[in-house]
């Protein structure tokens, strides 16, 4: 069993004790293959004998209607939306997460601090004024990022989604007219900014060009070697 | 960590318990103000649309824990700030808030949160030129509030804290430990202190000298006509 920290001090009230699930953080742009493979990762833990619990962007109960409306009409600052990131980060981290930790669940979640910090950051905000903002946020036990070549995302979101996003393509930041132009230099500036951030908070990537079953493979071999971390007398196929 | 930007504008905020009188005082000002043809503009506390829906409904629903009800504030402030607050002084402007951040500083520190970590989130917030207090004795406040009987909301009273189960006696107990946060604040942030124990009329006459000395309010005057 693990003890579970803070990257600062601990939310006021939250109790971190007995916290004996794990925290397995999966980060990554839209189309870099994320929900498909949190689907399968949550089967195959089960199966594995480990409750799964998840946990996404947008998902609080408290503003995540709100927030999905503000990315419909762009009417927030990128502070205000920093800000209610946040909020709907916190929610689940006091009310989904760690109750689920304390059960003993593996929680699975589609993306942590790590997005909402890229994107503001991206979008001009301080780096050490997030850090500060996410810092009651737990430490997970493994963040791994799935790392995409700009071909590989282009051609897997036009094939899914038969266009691009007005988010995802960063067109809120006025890089280009052209859509297609804006999403390259957009994602190319997000994964700049990942970059720092796994070096300033130490996470893994994976190489998601691959096909679905080898980076599947992938996964579950660096989960399982978290797990066996954990839960050493654990077994794991 | 807080800066002081330079805008050509003036940020007055003013704070004090519930029942210190400091909203019918900044309406006052606000009132003369715009009478002396000066661009002014007021704003309240927690008033921004998007974000007032999942306030309300997190408060209804008794959803927020000290953490959420801080950032949630903070997104309703920024949302005003950006949008209102500081084009208002980048424009010139006299900008009159109704409660400001040390609001939010006083309750979040009386439900626990890291003070720290509260100042850095409003890092990015002008500190006002001047903060009114209205200082009173708690009794006196919660007597002006208490005395209808009024129907007292969740987190207003502080229920969350489970210092009481009686709201009333929840209520003052968290009024208390909110004007202890703004002693302390006060002395923190040099707040301007006015004794609200007075009557409305010699509060603002004190109020009006001080924003007429501290101000040269002939550079305020609007060429918009009215």
């Amino acid at each position: 069993m693990s003890t579970k920290r803070c990257f600062g001090s601990p939310p006021s009230g939250l109790d971190l004790d007995r916290l004996t699930g794990a925290l397995i953080v999966i980060e990554g742009p839209d189309s870099s293959g994320r929900s498909t493979h949190i689907g399968f990762l949550a089967e195959w833990l089960q199966q594995n004998g480990f409750p799964v619990a998840q946990i996404g962007l947008k998902r609080s109960r408290l503003v995540g209607k709100e927030l999905e409306r503000a990315k419909q009409g762009n009417v927030l600052s990128p502070r205000t939306m920093s800000l209610f990131y946040a909020t709907d980060f916190y929610d689940q981290l006091e009310n989904t997460i760690v109750p689920s930790l304390r059960a003993g669940s593996v929680v699975l979640a589609d993306r942590y601090i790590f997005t909402p910090m890229a994107r503001d950051i991206v979008r001009g905000a301080d780096p050490n004024w997030l850090a500060s903002l996410y810092s009651k946020a737990l430490v997970p036990d493994a963040v791994i990022y799935l790392q995409v070549s700009d071909r590989t995302l282009v051609d897997r979101t036009l094939a899914s989604h038969g266009g691009l996003d007005y988010w995802e393509s960063g067109m809120d930041l006025g890089l280009e007219r052209d859509w297609f132009g804006s999403f390259i230099r957009y994602q190319r500036q997000l994964r700049a900014e990942f970059r720092k951030l796994q070096t300033r908070f130490g996470f893994e990537a994976v190489n998601a060009n691959a096909s679905i079953p080898a980076v599947q493979a992938e996964l579950k071999e660096r989960i399982r070697r978290v797990l066996l971390g954990l839960y050493p007398d654990s077994e794991i196929s | 960590m807080i800066q002081k930007k330079k805008d050509p504008g003036v940020l007055i905020a003013v704070e004090g318990l519930d029942g210190s009188g400091k909203s019918t005082q900044i309406h006052l000002l606000f009132e003369w103000l715009y009478g002396l043809r000066l661009r002014v503009h007021f704003t309240e506390w927690n008033s921004s649309s998007l974000v007032k829906n999942a306030t309300r409904r997190g408060k209804k629903k008794q959803l927020l824990t000290p953490t959420t009800f801080s950032v949630i504030h903070a997104t309703d402030f920024a949302d005003r700030y950006e949008r209102q607050i500081l084009p208002m002084l980048r424009g010139g402007y006299i900008v009159l808030c109704d409660r400001y951040i040390f609001t939010s500083f006083a309750r979040d520190a009386v439900r626990g949160c890291d003070p720290d970590w509260v100042r850095s989130m409003y890092g990015f917030a002008r500190i006002p030129d001047f903060t009114l207090y209205f200082r009173l004795p708690l009794d006196t406040a919660l007597g002006r509030i208490l005395e209808g009987r009024p129907q007292l909301k969740y987190f207003e009273a502080g229920m969350d804290l489970g210092l009481s189960a009686n709201i009333y006696d929840s209520f003052r107990i968290f009024q208390g430990r909110v004007m202890d946060q703004y002693e302390a604040l006060a002395h923190e942030f040099a707040f301007t202190a006015i004794d609200a124990t007075r009557n409305v009329h010699d509060q603002q006459q004190e109020v009006r000298a001080l924003i007429g000395q501290g101000v040269d309010l002939s550079r305020y005057r609007t060429k918009v006509p009215r």
